[in-house]
């Protein structure tokens, strides 16, 4: 007999976002104020709800509004509520108003990071803010993986790792540089959360396999271009929202299934020594 | 309350006791003799506005001048006009304006109402520049000397190399001693599109020219690379090297990008004796800080409008000053309208000071910057409260010391902590008054006489 559990997987992704937080609130001195947090926190869920009201049918449902508002807090920096409530209310509605085909077209969190980069110079992403411990690096992996798996998209997630690798190992073995340069680069968390938690979205990556590859090879030329031919910050994020534009083209030319959030089988438990079925 | 405040620019020169006989950062002395290079503390000023930038080397080359000289990587292609030398006053200025400060206030008669206190403060750290002499022969070593010319006491020679060994084999030829492992680094340079210059002193100019020391090399390019080249400081550095940037900008606090930028501990409560040790103090609290953030952090030490500061450790910089050093956007019209607490937004610059302390393993990647929209103020500051020295007599007092046995207490353990000092040497140190104090617990009062 075989009992399925049924956890939603951005249950998990809430949890291992607030952990983050947390860590970085009290071991790495995250410039995140308590107010800010729960302004953003707060402009989300209530932005959520709004659109939910105006745009759907649907009932109001925060999980996918949290994800986005603790990125926002961890993610965003400045100095200034008003624009912290902005970004928040500009990532939520992005998702009801920026749709083709019914998904929406960017990622919410980057979507709303990026226009008020450019709207606003008190408005930034500390990439560095994370530092290049290699512990943290392994243990946000970890948790990114099992978010990204449970999201049954790690695919995108994994090629976007190995091209990105790829490149930045190259150029370095181009320029003759030793491996800890590239290492350093790659260990960087802020490089580990895009890659685990913002380029994964199952609502905002194309729907066949090969359409996220093609996606995550797009990304992952388009940060290392920011990165070291414009010299630029915040590659990942720059492309990431670009790159996005191309997500219906790519749906258009390799079709697949529509991503629905859904409860997914976390966990087979075995009981009376029956193997479950997969 | 009168809050008087001090300013004592003074000490500290003794926190930075780190022999001053090289020249660091992102250049590296090729030496002609077999003199062991050592590059520790260097100063470096950066001005940025958009991609517009003025870098301003400090040089405390203290050896026989005709040994040294400096090879200095930069973003681009410089032409002469573009290279200029500046005045190490002004950083030295810029140094005492922005170096963590001591604070200090006197308590005030717990028998009385009436109060005063005091504030007093120090400021830090020295620094200085560099440079040499000798006369380079192109070879077919793909490497071409743009131009040679004389720039106050340097000779500079503007390069283009197309590869890392030429460079270096060039350079060898020229009679400089490189580092080894320095090719493959002007290698991934050259392959980076970055160019180079070399600096050497020429004696003759020295000399007639009069200065003493060697003064500060400034270049100013365009470039989006909002960077630091310190790796090639890293092949001849003996262990360590401490390196100070003071970014001058408009936007506001600039950070690391690829590196963690934090905080100094700040506004601690210090026990008073500090006040003639503070040299000694910020240098192992430094080392402490360095210590428990794995060396892998750069540290933010001043962050503050410069029309202001609060207290001031100096003066901020007059207008000819900043224009001097590069801030290229503030008027010339040589009037200086600074003043000390009063802010003014005419002038629009704002000063990052960061700290690092790097070596190869830690810092494998240059120093690669970014401007962010925060302009709140940030300091290192630390303050001193000096006990009431009274004799009265009240409830109040005994209250007061009682408190103040606990408070030093605190100071104690807090610089313990800070610094990673003996806390029972501390507490010698600080000569507690132990007296007066009834510290009896309630129910030791009930049955004892």
């Amino acid at each position: 007999m075989t009992k399925q559990l049924k956890i939603d997987p951005r249950v998990y992704q809430i949890s291992i976002l607030s952990s983050l937080i947390v860590y970085g609130f009290f071991f790495l001195d995250f410039e995140i104020r308590p107010n800010f947090f729960f302004l953003i926190i707060g402009s989300t869920l209530f932005t959520q709800y709004i659109c939910t009201k105006l745009f759907t049918d649907s009932s109001f449902d925060p999980k996918s509004c949290l994800i986005s508002g603790l990125s926002l807090c961890l993610l965003l920096r400045t100095g200034s509520p008003s624009i912290a409530i902005l970004c928040a209310v500009i990532t939520i509605s992005s998702k009801f108003i920026l749709r083709f085909n019914s998904k929406h077209i960017f990622n919410p969190t980057n979507f709303g990071l990026v226009v008020i980069m450019l709207l606003f110079s008190n408005a930034w992403v500390s990439p560095g803010q994370w530092g290049n411990a290699a512990t943290l690096g392994f243990f946000i992996a970890c948790f990114g993986f099992l978010v990204v798996n449970r999201a049954a998209r790690s695919d995108v997630t994994w090629a976007f790792l190995l091209i990105y690798s790829t490149l930045v190992f190259a150029r370095s073995i181009w320029l003759g540089d030793p491996f800890a340069i590239p290492l350093h680069h790659l260990q960087n968390g802020a490089f580990l959360i895009f890659t685990f938690f913002m380029i994964s979205d199952p609502k905002t990556t194309p729907d066949s396999r090969a359409g996220r590859v093609i996606f995550a090879l797009l990304v992952a030329l388009g940060a290392y271009f920011v990165t070291f031919v414009l010299f630029r910050t915040n590659g990942l994020l720059w492309s990431l929202a670009v790159f996005a534009l191309a997500v219906p083209i790519i749906d258009m030319i390799v079709p697949g299934i529509k991503y629905q959030w859904k409860k997914l089988n976390l966990k087979s438990i075995q009981i009376n020594g029956e193997v479950p079925a997969r | 309350m009168r809050n008087n405040i001090l300013v004592l620019t003074l000490l500290l020169f003794a926190v930075m006791s780190i022999p001053k006989d090289s020249f660091g950062f992102c250049g590296f002395y090729v030496a002609k003799a077999d003199t062991k290079i050592f590059n520790k503390a260097s100063q470096v000023v950066l001005v940025r506005d958009e991609d517009k930038t003025v870098i301003t080397m400090a040089n405390d080359f203290k050896g026989d001048l005709n040994e040294f000289a400096v090879v200095v990587p930069v973003p681009t292609f410089i032409e002469e006009g573009q290279i200029n030398i500046g005045d190490q006053k002004i950083i030295d200025h810029l140094d005492a304006y922005s170096a963590p400060r001591l604070v200090e206030y006197y308590d005030e008669n717990p028998c009385e109402r009436y109060k005063y206190d005091r504030a007093l403060e120090e400021s830090a750290l020295p620094q200085s520049v560099l440079k040499n002499k000798n006369s380079f022969d192109n070879e077919k070593l793909g490497v071409t000397v743009e131009a040679t010319y004389t720039v106050g006491e340097y000779d500079i020679s503007i390069l283009s190399a197309e590869e890392g060994a030429g460079l270096q084999k060039w350079l060898s030829k020229s009679g400089y001693k490189l580092p080894k492992g320095a090719s493959k680094i002007l290698d991934s340079y050259i392959k980076q599109k970055m160019k180079f210059f070399v600096a050497k002193v020429n004696i003759k100019e020295q000399g007639k020219l009069g200065y003493k020391n060697l003064r500060p090399i400034q270049v100013a390019y365009e470039s989006p690379k909002f960077m630091l080249p310190i790796r090639l400081g890293t092949i001849n550095a003996d262990g360590y090297q401490e390196l100070f940037v003071y970014v001058l900008n408009r936007k506001g606090r600039v950070e690391t990008t690829n590196y963690r930028t934090v905080k100094l501990p700040t506004g601690m409560d210090i026990p008073t004796y500090i006040k003639n040790d503070f040299g000694d103090f910020y240098k192992a609290m430094f080392d402490q800080q360095v210590e428990k953030e794995k060396m892998s952090t750069v540290f933010l030490e001043y962050a503050w409008d410069m029309n202001w500061c609060d207290p001031c450790a100096a003066d901020p910089l007059s207008t000819k000053e900043l224009r001097d050093i590069g801030v290229f956007w503030v008027g010339d019209n040589s009037v200086n309208k600074n003043k000390r607490i009063a802010p003014s937004p005419a002038q629009n610059v704002f000063i990052t000071r960061l700290h690092v302390r790097y070596d190869k393993e830690h810092f494998p990647e240059d120093l690669v910057f970014q401007e962010t929209g925060d302009r709140s103020n940030f300091q290192g500051r630390y303050v001193l409260r000096h006990p009431w020295q009274g004799t009265d007599s009240c409830a109040a007092a005994n209250d007061y010391f009682k408190g103040l046995i606990k408070r030093q207490e605190k100071e104690a353990q807090v610089l313990a902590n800070l610094t990673g000092w003996d806390i029972n040497k501390i507490r010698n140190k600080m000569d507690i008054k132990t007296a007066v104090i009834d510290d009896k617990k309630w129910w030791q009062k009930i049955w004892s006489n």
